[in-house]
C-alpha cells in the first residue's frame, strides 16, 4: 500500500518545526508502524536527506522508549498497543497519517519525534523507591503477600514509562504515571512505611516539573499501552491527602542536637 | 599471557565465604575519595550502581537510552533461577550449580558457577524487598514454575515481565542514590573509549547522544555492564541499540575476549516475515509444552493452507528423531532441527530471500485434548501477541516459528573478581563470558547480572580499591585528551566518506552472513569463506557509507555506525574463534563433529576457555587458553534421544 506522512520535523531544541509531507510506497501489511519508518528512513539518508529521528529499542512493547503521535492519538489507533508494536494492517492503501512527537512542558522536543521524558526519572527519584539498602532484606517468604494485593501492585507495576498518559492529558499532567509507580509500592506491605511520604514526595515533584493539574479528563487511562486504571490516581489523591494531614513540619536542629 | 583465574582454593561449598574474608576492604569514610564509573544500567548495571553509591562511593552511571530504566534488560520474560527449593523438591545450591555447570556443556568455572547459585537465594530476598511482585500462591507466599526442561521448580516469575519487574526494582534503588547525590546519572551518553593510565582503567571517552559533546570521565575503576553482542546477526531477539562497542573497544585496549563464538539461539521466535525486517519477537519456550512441532513431508505442500494438509502428510519431526523428548527437546537441538527442514526446502510461510523458513507449532491437538478455555488459559497472552503481529489467530491456523539468536555466553574474560585483563576494568553480566560456559540454561541470565551488581562486585571492587591510592588525575591527561581526539576523529571519518550505502545495509549484509556461516550450524568450509568476506564488507563499509547531518547533534546514524563499525571487526573474531574450536559444544554446533546429529564434545583437546588478544584490524588475533577443571562435575554426554 501506499500512504502519505506528514512528520514533525524540527532540528533541536531550540529551532522552531514543522510538518513535511512524504510519501511512502511499498508498505506491506505486515510491517511494523516503526518498520515502515524504518523504510522511509532508508529512502531519506540514500537520497542524502536527514532521516526522522525517533526513538525505539526494544520492539516488543515493553521498554518505553518508542511513542509519538499518530493522528493525534499517542501511539497510534490500536488500544493497549504501542506504536511499535503496531501493525501496518491497521491502516489502508492511501492514507493520510500525521506523525508529531508527544507535547508537554514538561517534554522539550530534542529532535523530530523525540523528546525528553527526564521528568519522569525525577519522580521516581523523589520517593518511587523502597528505602533498602543492598543486602539488608529479610528472607524472602517471612512476609506473605495476599495474591489479590500482589496483583493489584501488578497491574500499576506494568507501567512502561513511556509519556502516552502525559500527551492524551489536555492539561499534560502525568497523573496516571505518577499514581502507577506509587501505587505499585504503596499497596505492598513492604512499601507501607514509606507510603505517606512517598505519595507527599511523588507528587511535589510533579509539580515542579511542570506537569499540568489533572481536571479528572480520563483520557490518560485511554491511551495507556498498559491498561493502567484511573482508579490508580484517585488511591493516589487520597495517600496525598492523609500524608498531609499526618505530616509534621520539620522540628528545627535537624539531625543535630547531640 | 598467563591467565590468573583467582579462583580460591578449597572445598567449593565454603570458597566465597573464605575468600570474601580474606579480601580488603575500603572503610567507609574513605569510600567517598573514590570514584567508580559504571557503564549500563540494566541489571548488572543498575544493581552495581546502586549497591556502590549506597556503600557511600561516588559512583557516575552511563546508558545510551533517555532512561535507565530502557536497558534491554527490561524486555526478558520467563523468569529467574533461585535455589530457594521453596517447592520442597529437592532443589539445593548444589543441584543449581550441578545443572548449571552441565547445561553449559562443561566450559564454565565451578567455583564461579557455585558462586552463583548460593547468590541466587539473596537475590529473591532483595527484590521481594524492593517491592517486585513476583506470581504468589493464595496463601501469599511465592510461587515457583519448571522452565526449560528442568526438573525442579525453582523459577520465580512475574508474569510475562520478570525482566521489567526485577529491572525496575534496581533503577528505582538507583534512582534513590542519584537523588541522594551519590551516583550521577549520564543517560543518552554512550561510551566509545576506555582510558587507561599507568595500566590501569582510570576512565572513558563518552558521546552525549542529545548534543554530540564528547567529554572524558576520569574514575578509580570502570565497570563494563554493557549487555550482549546477539546484534552481530543484525536480527535477534535484542532490542536495537544492543551491541558490542563498549567491550569490543576495551578490547581494543588490551581486555580479552573470551568465547565469542558461543552464542545462544531460541528456538520459538516469529519468523522473518520480509527484506524490511527489523527484529525478531520471542515466544516463550513454555508453548512447547502442549504445541506439536511440524512441517509438510513434501516440499510440494508447502505453500498449501496447513489445513489441507491431511494428517499423513505431516512429519512431526521432533518427535520423530527424539522420541523421549519429542517436542520439549533442548534448544539448540530443536533450534538445529528447525534449521534442517527448512534448509531441506520443507519450511512454511513467506518466502524471504527466495527460502522459507518456519516451522508449524499446532494448538489443534491441545485444544481437542484440554479444551480452548484451558489452553487459552495458559497461553492466551502468547497468541494474542501472535496475532497482532502475524495477524493470524493461533487457535485458528498453526503458529509458525523459527529459531534466532537470543544471548551471548561469550564476553571479556574475567577473574572470579570479575576483573578484565586490564586492572581496574571490571565487567559484568551479559558483557562477560564467566558462567554460563557454551550454553546458558533458562532463567539464569537475570540471576548471573543481579549476582554480580548486587553482591559480588561490592566485595571484589572494594579489594581492588583497598590497594590503589584515589584521585590524583584529571581530564587534561595525554590519555583522555588522545582518547577524545580518537573519538572525534572517528565521527570525522563517517561523516566524510558520503558514499551511496545506508549503515543498516551494511549491518543487515554482516547479520546474513554471520547467520549463515556462524549461525545454529557451522563449519570449516563456511567460517573460512566468512572470514573472507567479512574483511571486504569492512572495506567498502569505509568506502561507502552515507552517514548525514553532524557530529554536534542527535544523529542516530552516526551512533549506529559507530556500533556496525565494530561489529564489523569482531564478527570475523568470532569466525576465527569457531572455526579454532574443533568440536561441538552446548550452542556451538561445527557440523564436521557430531555423532548423527549429537554435538561432539572434545574434552582432550578443547577443555578451556580461549581468551583471544587483539593484535590490531584485520590482524591475526592471539589465543590464550585458561584450562578448566572439574572437580565436582564429572563430564558426560549429553544425550535426548
Ligand atoms: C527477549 C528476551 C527474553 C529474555 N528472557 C530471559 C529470561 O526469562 N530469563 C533470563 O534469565 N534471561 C532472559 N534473557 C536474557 C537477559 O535478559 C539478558 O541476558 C540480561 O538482561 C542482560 O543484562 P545486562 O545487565 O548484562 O545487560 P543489558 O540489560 O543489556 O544492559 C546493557 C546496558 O548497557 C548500556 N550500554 C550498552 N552499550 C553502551 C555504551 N557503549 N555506552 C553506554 N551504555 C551502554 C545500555 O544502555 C544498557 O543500560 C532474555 C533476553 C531476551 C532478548
Ligand atoms: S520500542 Fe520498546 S516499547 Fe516500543
Amino acid at each position: 500500500m501506499k500512504l502519505t506522512l506528514n512528520v514533525w520535523r524540527q532540528k533541536d531544541r531550540r529551532s522552531p518545526g514543522s510538518f513535511v509531507k512524504y510519501a511512502v510506497n511499498d508498505v506491506s501489511e505486515h510491517m511494523s508502524f516503526l518498520e515502515m519508518l524504518d523504510v522511509l528512513n532508508e529512502k531519506l539518508q540514500t537520497e542524502g536527506q536527514d532521516p526522522v529521528a525517533f526513538e525505539h529499542d526494544c520492539r516488543e512493547g515493553i521498554c518505553g522508549s518508542c511513542g509519538f503521535m499518530v493522528d493525534g492519538r499517542p501511539h497510534g489507533p490500536m488500544p493497549r498497543t504501542t506504536v511499535c508494536q503496531l501493525h501496518m494492517r491497521s491502516f489502508k492503501d492511501g492514507d493520510e497519517l500525521v506523525l508529531e512527537p508527544f507535547r508537554a512542558a514538561a517534554f522539550p522536543i530534542i529532535r523530530d519525534l523525540v523528546v525528553d521524558r527526564g521528568s519522569l526519572d525525577r519522580i521516581v527519584g523523589a520517593g518511587g523507591f523502597v528505602s533498602v539498602n543492598t543486602g539488608s532484606a529479610p528472607e524472602a517468604n517471612s512476609t506473605p503477600v495476599p495474591k489479590s494485593v500482589a496483583d493489584k501492585s501488578f497491574d500499576n507495576a506494568a507501567c512502561i514509562q513511556c509519556g502516552a498518559c502525559v500527551a492524551a492529558c489536555p492539561n499534560a499532567a502525568a497523573m496516571l504515571f505518577t499514581s502507577a509507580k506509587m501505587q505499585h509500592l504503596n499497596v505492598l506491605p513492604q512499601g507501607e512505611p514509606e507510603k505517606y511520604e512517598r505519595a507527599t514526595n511523588m507528587v511535589l515533584q510533579m509539580d515542579k516539573e511542570g506537569f499540568g493539574h489533572c481536571t479528572w479528563h480520563g483520557e490518560c487511562a485511554e491511551a495507556c499501552p498498559k491498561g493502567i486504571p484511573l482508579s490508580s490516581i484517585a488511591a493516589m489523591n487520597m495517600d496525598f491527602n492523609v500524608g498531609n494531614l499526618l505530616r509534621t513540619p520539620p522540628t528545627s536542629g535537624g539531625d543535630g542536637g547531640g | 599471557m598467563e591467565l590468573n583465574s583467582r579462583v580460591p582454593e578449597g572445598p567449593i561449598e565454603t570458597a566465597w565465604s573464605r575468600h570474601k574474608f580474606n579480601m580488603k576492604l575500603v572503610n567507609p569514610a574513605n569510600r567517598r575519595k573514590y570514584s567508580v564509573i559504571v557503564v549500563g544500567s540494566g541489571l548488572a548495571g543498575a544493581a552495581a550502581a546502586a549497591t556502590l553509591g549506597e556503600q557511600g562511593y561516588n559512583v557516575a552511571c552511563f546508558c545510551f537510552q533517555d532512561s535507565p530504566r530502557r536497558a534491554h534488560s527490561i524486555a526478558a520474560q520467563g523468569g529467574i533461577n533461585a535455589a530457594k527449593n521453596y517447592q520442597n523438591d529437592g532443589d539445593s545450591v548444589y543441584r543449581l550449580f550441578y545443572d548449571t555447570v552441565k547445561g553449559g556443556d562443561f566450559r564454565a568455572r565451578e567455583q564461579n558457577v557455585y558462586r552463583l547459585a548460593e547468590l541466587s537465594v539473596n537475590i529473591i530476598d532483595q527484590a521481594v524487598a524492593q517491592g517486585v511482585p513476583f506470581a504468589r500462591e493464595y496463601g501469599g507466599l511465592l510461587a515457583n514454575r519448571s522452565f526449560g526442561g528442568a526438573q525442579v521448580s525453582r523459577t520465580f516469575y512475574a508474569r510475562g515481565q520478570t525482566g521489567q519487574q526485577l529491572l525496575l526494582g534496581a533503577y528505582q534503588a538507583l534512582e534513590r542514590q542519584i537523588s541522594a547525590g551519590k551516583v550521577k546519572m549520564f543517560a543518552r551518553h554512550e561510551m566509545l573509549e576506555l582510558v587507561e593510565v599507568d595500566g590501569r582503567a582510570r576512565g572513558i571517552v563518552a558521546r552525549c547522544l542529545d548534543t554530540g559533546e564528547v567529554k572524558s570521565f576520569v574514575a578509580d575503576a570502570v565497570c563494563l555492564a554493557t549487555g550482549g553482542y546477539s546484534n552481530v546477526f543484525f536480527l535477534s531477539t535484542n532490542a536495537k541499540g544492543c551491541n558490542v562497542t563498549s567491550t569490543w573497544r576495551a578490547h581494543k585496549k588490551g581486555a580479552l575476549f573470551a568465547n565469542p563464538c558461543f552464542t545462544q539461539i531460541h528456538p520459538t521466535c516469529i519468523p522473518q516475515s520480509g527484506d524490511y525486517q527489523s527484529k525478531l519477537t520471542l515466544m516463550s519456550e513454555s508453548l512447547r509444552n502442549d504445541g506439536r512441532v511440524w512441517v509438510p513431508k513434501d516440499p510440494a505442500d508447502c505453500g498449501k493452507n496447513p489445513k489441507d494438509i491431511p494428517e499423513e502428510s505431516r512429519d512431526y519431526y521432533l518427535e520423530r528423531k527424539y522420541p523421549s523428548f519429542g517436542n520439549l527437546s533442548p534448544r539448540d537441538i530443536a533450534s538445529r532441527a528447525a534449521k534442517q527442514v527448512c534448509d531441506e526446502g520443507r519450511g512454511v510461510g513467506p518466502a524471504v530471500g527466495g527460502v522459507r523458513r518456519g516451522v508449524y507449532l499446532d494448538f489443534a491437538d491441545a485444544v481437542k485434548r484440554l479444551g480452548k478455555g484451558s489452553v487459552s488459559e495458559k497461553y492466551g497472552n502468547l497468541f494474542e501477541m501472535y496475532d497482532r503481529i502475524t495477524g493470524e489467530d493461533p487457535y485458528d491456523v498453526p503458529m509458525r516459528m523459527y529459531p534466532a539468536p537470543h544471548y551471548t555466553m561469550g564476553g571479556l574474560w574475567v577473574d572470579y573478581h570479575l576483573m578484565s585483563t586490564v586492572p581496574g576494568c571490571f565487567v559484568l553480566g551479559e558483557a562477560n563470558f564467566s558462567d554460563h560456559g557454551a550454553n546458558r540454561l533458562g532463567a539464569s541470565a537475570l540471576m548471573q547480572g543481579l549476582a554480580d551488581g548486587y553482591f559480588v562486585i561490592p566485595f571484589t571492587l572494594a579489594d581492588y580499591l583497598a590497594g590503589v591510592k584515589p584521585g590524583g588525575l584529571d581530564a587534561t591527561h595525554a590519555a583522555f585528551k588522545d582518547a577524545e581526539g580518537a573519538v572525534n576523529a572517528r565521527t570525522q571519518q563517517f561523516l566524510g566518506i558520503k558514499g551511496k550505502r545506508t549503515v543498516d545495509s551494511f549491518h543487515r549484509e554482516l547479520g546474513y552472513l554471520m547467520w549463515d556461516k556462524c549461525g545454529m550450524g557451522r563449519n570449516r568450509a563456511g567460517l573460512e569463506e566468512a572470514i573472507q568476506r567479512i574483511p571486504a564488507i569492512r572495506e567498502e563499509f569505509w568506502k561507502n557509507l552515507t552517514v548525514g547531518g553532524t557530529g554536534l547533534e542527535l544523529n542516530q546514524s552516526l551512533e549506529k555506525a559507530g556500533r556496525v563499525a565494530d561489529f564489523l571487526e569482531f564478527g570475523e573474531l568470532m569466525c576465527i574463534d569457531a572455526l579454532a574450536r574443533e568440536e561441538s559444544c552446548g550452542g556451538h554446533f561445527r557440523e564436521e563433529y557430531q555423532d548423527d546429529g549429537e554435538a561432539k564434545r572434545n574434552d582432550a583437546e578443547f577443555q578451556y576457555a580461549a581468551a583471544w588478544g587483539f593484535n590490531g584490524v584485520g590482524v591475526a588475533p592471539t589465543l590464550n587458553k585458561e584450562p578448566l577443571s572439574f572437580n565436582y562435575v564429572k563430564p558426560v554426554t549429553r544425550s535426548y534421544k
